[in-house]
């Protein structure tokens, strides 16, 4: 035997990236405008004052328990910045609170979600996206239908579904991409590889090299890039994109990145982190990488850093007051929306259930 | 009864061009008991598709379907293989519209044969509905006649509410009855009288409906007059309907394929109980499968409830006093 038939037989592939650690781009030309990039940079910023105010609010007991996005800030925003709100879709996991406000959902629904009222599940009827899915993976076979229905109907959407590195080892991650491979489904699988399924670290989610490289087992095109890096992230979604627009099928793109802050507010990740890695990461910051590069284009300085801190500042406070003064649900919430035509027996309860809590509304 | 169901969905299909149809073996092949056999060559390969084998993306990708604004009919090889997509199933397809406030519609129709008699492979036939009727936002229907399976799968198919429509497996040619040609719809959450009676109420639901009703005939050559209700939906559950025949007769005997403990006997005897109390002669009597797998074939008319055993069940209990 001259060659080896035995797979998988090659070289460790590197993270496509734009961006130096320090945000010094490579001698090509940038794949957003500068006016994208801040637009970016605004989302980035609004992620980190949500999560340091909606953390704070948690240590107080008045928000629930909820996952910050501190450490992927690049890879979610770059991956969303490559859509078109008015007609793709997003199917997300979490974890991806800028994408989804970009989108359209309203910032005091996703507070109120986590404040425990499920008004704040309520999705604005044209904001397309799935519910946050908290069932990990089960929103991969979904996204999957939803790209293939679109296709069917003759719409050139396209849908993006979020996901983990632990959610990868699901059977629904598996027959998810199987399928979209077949049909040819105009979908992304936006696998972030932050490092972390809470305390199990990636090494114990498969033995394969990368996740990328698990695409080519269905069929389907697989990328690896750099998710600290805006501009790879954003370059390769787009190509991702413009690829299932064209009807040329699904792509899984593997965001190498690092979850920084807990798993979510009742996680204590001091029982499982190593500290020289966490601290190797934190150089990394997505936020400071794109900051640097705006300074190094000539359009970035504390002044405008103050300014838009305080403007996301204002933006998160306003959507906080907003949900604060949303009235808690009452008993009715258990009831409306779970039928299209409600079976009379669960009628009954809903008036039941009025009258023990307060009278029928 | 399966050309009902075929018949139902090339009329649907027909109507509406969002309707598809999806699952294992349903294009070229018809289905393996050919419930959609020539819709392939009717509607072509977009409309009729042959899925990997994969109940998890099955269910998964028909929500999905749903959500784009096509109307998908799944279906289930076997309710059996529901496992692998129960996730899917009571997680997902029975909550999408509450957890998204009303967002999301999902009209969508899982149809699967499920119960046994028909001397499947191991793990093919268990009657799971109960599993089903536990999940809150999922409708589940269980016709008995091939004129309730096409007009119940319409009216399936018209909802805007998920609905699980499952068929008797062993139902699917033994059934035969007067099916109009024309579309009808018959109402989800209404029972059917199979068999109007004065002295013993006996619930059945999809294949046992038959078994009830052979049952009722030589009872009543006993003097035993039996009314068999067919219940026709099991998730809306038609309770007026059950209460007034129990009213009548005082006496009531349930009969299912499905294990005793925890079946969906255990609902009905509970709600009767409640709404019936002082109409009650005697003990409801529950007449099932007993509390253990599913077996091989060779063993499974020990297993289901047969005629012989609901005649001397039910003759006890119209003799019996509480």
């Amino acid at each position: 035997m001259s060659e080896s038939r035995f797979l998988p037989n090659f070289e460790s592939i590197a993270p496509f990236s734009r961006l130096t650690e320090s945000g010094i781009l490579d001698s090509g030309e940038s794949p957003m405008s500068d006016e994208a990039v801040l637009e970016a940079l605004r989302y980035m910023t609004l992620t980190r004052v949500f999560d340091d105010k909606a953390t704070s609010m948690q240590r107080q007991g008045r928000f629930g328990t909820f996952s910050s996005v501190r450490g992927q800030e690049a890879s979610v925003v770059g991956a969303a910045s490559a859509l078109d709100p008015a007609k793709d879709w997003i199917v997300p996991q979490y974890r991806e609170f800028p994408a989804l406000i970009r989108h359209g959902y309203p910032i005091e629904n996703f507070a109120l979600y986590f404040m425990g009222n499920p008004k704040g599940g309520t999705i604005p009827a044209n904001v397309n996206m799935l519910p946050m899915q908290i069932s990990l993976a089960a929103q991969i076979p979904q996204a999957t239908g939803l790209a293939w229905g679109l296709k069917m109907q003759g719409s050139d959407g396209v849908a993006i579904t979020f996901f983990g590195d632990g959610a990868s080892s699901e059977g629904d991650f598996h027959e998810s991409l199987n399928l979209a491979g077949i049909v040819k489904a105009p979908v992304i699988f936006f696998l972030q590889n932050n490092g972390w399924a809470i305390s199990t670290p990636r090494e114990n989610q498969t033995a394969a090299r990368s996740f990328a490289e698990r695409a080519i087992g269905y069929g389907v095109e697989g990328v690896i890039v750099d998710g600290n890096d805006l501009l790879a992230v954003h370059e390769v979604t787009a190509r991702a994109v413009a690829k299932a627009r064209a009807g040329d099928g699904p792509t899984l793109i593997e965001s190498v990145t690092y979850r920084t802050g807990a798993h979510n507010t009742a996680d204590d990740p001091t029982r499982y982190i190593d500290q020289q890695e966490l601290e190797k990461w934190q150089q990394k910051d997505p936020v400071e990488r794109i900051k640097n590069y705006l300074r190094s284009r000539g359009i970035w300085n504390e002044t405008l850093e103050q300014e838009m801190l305080d403007s996301c500042a204002a933006q998160i406070d306003e959507a906080m007051e907003i949900a604060r003064n949303t009235p808690l649900a009452t008993s009715d919430a258990l009831f409306d929306h779970v039928y299209a035509e409600p079976p009379q027996r669960m009628l009954d309860q809903k008036l039941d259930w009025a009258n023990r809590n307060g009278g029928a509304r | 009864m399966i050309e009902a169901i075929r018949e139902c969905l090339g009329q649907e299909m027909d109507a509406d061009s969002r309707v598809v149809v999806i699952g294992e073996d349903v294009g070229v092949l018809g289905g393996v008991f050919r419930a959609t056999d020539g819709l392939q060559a009717r509607f072509g390969k977009e409309r009729v598709v042959d899925m990997p084998l994969a109940e998890g993306v099955i269910v998964g990708s028909g929500i999905g379907l749903a959500m784009s604004g096509l109307r998908p009919v799944i279906e289930l090889q076997f309710l059996g293989f529901g496992h692998q997509a129960f996730h899917q199933i009571g997680q997902q397809v029975a909550r999408l519209r509450y957890r998204s406030q009303g967002r999301h519609a999902l009209p969508l129709v899982i149809r699967s044969p499920f119960g046994g008699g028909v001397r499947t492979p191991e793990l093919h036939s268990d009657a799971f509905e109960a599993f089903y009727t536990h999940t809150p936002g999922l409708k589940v229907v269980a016709p008995a006649t091939a004129y309730d399976a096409k007009g119940l799968l319409a009216a399936a198919m018209e909802s805007d509410d998920p609905v699980l429509y499952l068929e008797p497996l062993k139902g699917y040619r033994l059934t035969k009855d007067e099916v109009p040609d024309e579309r009808y719809t018959v109402p989800l959450g209404k029972l059917r009288v199979a068999r109007a009676g004065t002295a013993v109420t006996l619930i059945a639901w999809s294949a046992a409906v038959n078994v009830a009703e052979r049952a009722a005939e030589e009872l009543s050559e006993q003097g035993i007059s039996v009314e068999v209700l067919d219940l026709r939906s099991l998730n809306p559950l038609d309770i007026d309907g059950i209460a007034e025949s129990v009213s009548k007769t005082g006496r009531v005997a349930i009969l299912h394929e499905a294990p005793l403990t925890g079946g969906f006997g255990g609902e009905l005897v509970a709600t009767i109980q409640q709404e019936c109390f002082y109409s009650l002669e005697a003990p409801i009597i529950r007449i099932s499968a007993p509390d253990t797998p599913y077996p091989l074939g060779g063993v499974e008319d020990l297993y289901i409830p047969d005629v012989d055993r609901v005649v001397d069940e039910v003759a006890a209990l119209a003799k019996a006093s509480a």
